[in-house]
């Protein structure tokens, strides 16, 4: 029941909003995302409660012939995604207040769209349906950016749209390989625990293609080393709203979908190719921190740094232990918000001084403090100090990966130093020092501003000091995956 | 069989109706003759058994009665959205006649059981297409379009008439099921002769399905005629020959498969890649469709080369075809109406999202089924046939399916993006009839409705 309003809301919500025109959609919006984080913390209450709760699950045949079914579940892993993503959109939507967009209502409504596809992505129990849904997200995320995004959007959502569609559409066949070979007393089952089982009676050739398949469509997704090209660029070019969902939420569907679709299914396929995946993660580490180190546009620094801390992950999921699973979903978590908060600063600083070039920026501290302490506090939580929500996942990832190999784990560690590095270095080109440029004043922020960067900073401050609730989930989640993985 | 007649009789009518003068009658008797002919066969289904008629030429057994069913269908849409095309028609009755008299062409193919009705399918179907397609008279391009499809699909024909001939005299019999009996009794003895017919039918069928390297005329002739005419070739006469491909090489033929398995995999593989890799290039929409056309014969040809033994082969067709036909209805309806100025080029859709959003809006769901992608009916489509190439040998071919796939992402969105992105000069809403509307909203309502619930086809087609 829970299951299904967790998809429900959004998908009215969207409706509605479609209808309404001008600011009402948008207090609609916020209005009906604030519902599904109601709605996702009563799934968590009731978790917290009972696990195994019926609530939580929901099951409907949908394509009887085909043995599709829609069937959608609340284990661990997924609740702790989608309390991230309905904690996310309120703030998202928040932010996009001071922005002006023609036609608001489709904007708020993609937006919206876009959250019921990402939860059917999280929740979904049946490998068709999580194809589906994983299509179905690309849609609205694609019109985002192409109707309000930058200049030259045209070109550079296509490049993200085909990327992201081909990477997909090899996923698809090896489901689709998967699916053959489950044999349910003569039926066959698009059924999670049934795929993994016919993953699992695959030889080891066959494991090493299925692995492939499935492998890349979330190494383009999430992206790593060398699959990121579409990356940057998608990022400058989107709005900012359409930049947060991409980093923030849209990124953790390839890196859950790592640990529920891929770990799980192809054993084999893992020890042949686990190396190999975790070589590329860790080069996508280093090779996004040095190349961030060069940026001059804030906006593409944030994106290569997004891509560093995705490498991290990633290599905290394929180090296959428990320290590094549970790093990779508290990153995951941590990720989500500080990356968010970032993008939302990069665009306040926009919105106020016309600029995002560093070089052009300087002096703002001395023209807001508050902004510059919400400022650092955000940025120190991408950097991962001890008492941001950073530090936590960062600590357990490099852990993890040490476990794995001393080597790999001492490059990782250079995503921590780089990561200080080029932050540092941006924050204090851009709030410190002189003003560089006369003609930039900077002002007080809006409230709404206000009130969402408090938010943020708030949770990374409390996550970092007090992670439990988080963390316990999350360690449940990673002692079943390992189950599964034996 | 009596929906075969009813059409008949409607052409016969439409003839007529020039005679008698009851021109303004016509459209509405032709959509009442099309509902009834659909609702007869729908009464057919439930009798179990076909009946065989004409000594056993034709028989409407049940995959027949699906496809004779999509193509029923699409023709009553064709109609209502071509009936402003045909209102400045000063020879209205005849063009009307010869769309019927081609419809009749296209039932006899979904249902032949004998060579010569398949030729005389074949022909009945093709020669008013010739005329129609030229039939824009002061137009260079249609009556070269008109020209091109004559002589080359003449010789096509000729080539099937040659292949029938030679298979006649080595099995000694017309009928399809005596042919595979041939086949199966003396397997392995066959004269060298029969396979060159087997061979020699199955360019001609290409050939009537565009697939490369026989469709070099479609283009062309897709882009030179009227747009309308295209719709109906695309759609209609696609699925016709699609039903009559699938009926010879899976009954006649299936005996054989390796002397036409193997060709039919090259030509799959060149129809995709050289399809695909056309249409990204294209300037004109109109000719971006002709080869996306061919794009989907070669999904639709690796469903026969997959030659499952069960239903799902016959599943797979019918579900592609009929996603198919119903997108490109829909694209067609809009494109009939955003290029009636003459200007084919993607530049026409220019802003189409600031002047017509539902338009827009229409004309964006029916580009996604076309490629492809979730919640619309060309998805499953794919996801049918990808399914029923998985078990096969032809894995290649599958991942070039893929790989042309994405591309064909490309063109698609072409569209998309210059009807949301595009800067176009005028800003005033085109004009759209309420007929042409209704059709548009229609078709890509049931687009996503049986993307949402493909099971709902697939329950019905149970054979």
């Amino acid at each position: 029941m829970l299951a299904v309003l967790l998809i429900g809301v959004p998908l009215l919500a969207a409706l509605l909003v479609f209808l309404v025109k001008g600011n009402a959609s948008r207090n609609l919006a916020l209005g009906f995302s604030i519902i599904e984080l109601a709605v996702a913390l009563t799934a968590y209450i009731q978790f917290k409660h009972n696990p195994d709760s019926a609530l939580l699950t929901a099951s409907f045949p949908w394509v009887k012939a085909l043995g599709i079914n829609f069937s959608v579940g609340l284990n661990g892993l997924a609740l702790l995604m989608i309390l991230l993503t309905t904690f996310l959109l309120p703030l998202i939507i928040l932010s996009s207040f001071k922005n002006s967009y023609n036609n608001a209502h489709n904007f708020y409504g993609l937006i919206l769209l876009m959250q019921m596809a990402l939860v059917g992505v999280f929740m979904a129990n049946d490998g068709f349906l999580f194809y589906v849904f994983w299509e179905l997200a690309l849609i609205p995320i694609y019109f985002i950016c192409l109707v309000w995004g930058g200049d030259d959007r045209g070109r550079i959502t296509f490049k993200f749209f085909v990327y992201t569609l081909f990477g997909s559409l090899f996923m698809l066949i090896g489901l689709i390989y998967l699916y053959n070979h489950t044999a349910v007393e003569g039926l066959k089952s698009w059924a999670v625990q049934d795929l993994y089982a016919a993953g699992r009676s695959l030889s080891e050739t066959q494991q090493s293609a299925v692995f492939w398949l499935i492998f890349i469509a979330f190494a383009i997704k999430m992206p790593i080393f060398p699959f990121h090209t579409w990356q940057p660029d998608t990022y400058v070019n989107a709005p900012t709203q359409g930049t947060m969902l991409l980093s923030g939420i849209m990124l953790k569907m390839g890196t859950f979908g790592a640990i529920k679709w891929l770990l799980p299914i192809v054993p084999l396929g893992l020890e042949k190719w686990g190396n190999t995946a975790m070589i590329l993660s860790v080069i996508g580490i280093v090779y996004a921190s040095i190349i961030a180190l060069s940026q001059k546009d804030f906006k593409r620094l944030i994106a290569y740094s997004s891509i560093a801390h995705v490498g991290l992950i990633s290599a905290g999921i394929f180090s296959l232990n428990q320290q590094g699973l549970q790093g990779a979903i508290m990153q995951m978590l941590a990720h989500g918000i500080n990356v968010v908060g970032l993008f939302f600063i990069a665009d306040i600083l926009l919105r106020h001084t016309g600029t995002r070039e560093m070089e052009k920026l300087g002096g703002i501290r001395s023209m807001n403090g508050n902004f510059a302490v919400l400022f650092l506090i955000v940025l120190l939580g991408s950097v991962a100090l001890p008492l941001t929500n950073g530090f936590v996942g960062e600590f357990l990832l490099i852990n993890g990966v040490y476990q794995y190999n001393a080597w790999y784990a001492a490059l990782a560690g250079l995503t921590v130093i780089l990561g200080a590095v080029y932050m540092l270095r941006a924050y204090q080109k851009i709030m410190l020092g002189e003003r560089r440029d006369s003609n930039i004043t900077f002002g007080s922020i809006a409230t709404s501003d206000k009130i969402t960067l408090l938010i943020v900073c708030a949770v990374i401050l409390v996550f970092g000091v007090y992670p439990k609730p988080l963390n316990d989930i999350a360690e449940e989640a990673v002692k079943g995956i390992l189950v599964n993985l034996k | 069989m009596k929906g075969l007649l009813i059409i008949s009789g409607l052409g016969i009518l439409a003839m007529l109706a020039e005679i008698f003068k009851f021109k303004k009658l016509l459209l509405p008797l032709v959509l009442l003759g099309i509902v009834a002919a659909f609702a007869l066969n729908f009464i057919e289904w439930e009798t179990i058994g076909s009946i065989p008629y004409f000594d056993n030429m034709i028989s409407f057994d049940r995959p027949a009665l699906a496809f004779s069913g999509i193509i029923l269908a699409t023709s009553f849409f064709w109609f209502i959205l071509a009936n402003d095309y045909f209102e400045e028609d000063s020879n209205l009755v005849d063009h009307f006649a010869l769309v019927l008299f081609a419809l009749v062409g296209a039932l006899m193919l979904t249902a032949f059981k004998n060579m010569t009705t398949l030729f005389l399918g074949v022909e009945i179907m093709s020669i008013p297409l010739y005329v129609l397609a030229a039939s824009k008279k002061k137009d260079m391009r249609s009556n070269e379009a008109g020209f091109k499809y004559l002589i080359m699909g003449s010789f096509a024909s000729g080539f099937l008439l040659f292949g029938i001939a030679l298979i006649y005299g080595a099995t000694g019999s017309f009928d399809l099921l005596a042919i595979r009996q041939f086949v199966a009794d003396n397997a392995g003895n066959l004269p060298s002769f029969f396979y060159v017919g087997v061979v020699l039918m199955l360019v001609a069928m290409c050939f009537k399905v565009s697939a490369a390297p026989f469709h070099f005329w479609a283009p062309d002739v897709y882009e030179g005629s009227p747009t309308l005419i295209t719709a109906l070739m695309s759609t209609v006469v696609k699925t016709a020959a699609f039903a009559a491909f699938i009926r010879l090489f899976m009954i006649g033929f299936g005996g054989v498969n390796e002397v036409w398995t193997g060709t039919l995999s090259v030509v799959i593989a060149l129809s995709l890649v050289v399809a695909n890799f056309s249409a990204a290039m294209q300037n004109s929409v109109k000719r971006m469709l002709a080869y996306s056309s061919i794009s989907h014969a070669g999904f639709m040809l690796m469903v026969i080369l997959a030659n499952v033994r069960s239903n799902i082969s016959l599943n797979a067709i019918i579900y592609y075809s009929l996603a198919y036909s119903v997108g490109s209805i829909a694209a067609f309806g809009v494109l009939y109406n955003v290029t009636r100025k003459g200007n084919e080029n993607f530049e026409a859709f220019n802003g189409l999202s600031k002047r017509n959003p539902g338009l827009a809006l229409c004309m964006t769901i029916a580009m996604l089924s076309l490629a492809g992608i979730p919640v619309t009916a060309g998805f499953f489509a794919k996801y049918f046939v990808f399914t029923t190439m998985i078990g096969t040998s032809y894995k290649w071919l599958l991942i070039l399916a893929i790989l042309t796939s994405a591309v064909g992402a490309y063109y698609y969105l072409k569209v998309v993006i210059a009807m949301y992105f595009g800067k176009s000069d005028s800003s005033e809403a085109i004009k759209i009839e309420k007929s042409n509307t209704f059709v548009i909203v229609v078709t890509t309502v049931f687009t996503v409705v049986i993307g949402l619930v493909p099971g709902f086809i697939a329950e019905m087609f149970k054979f």
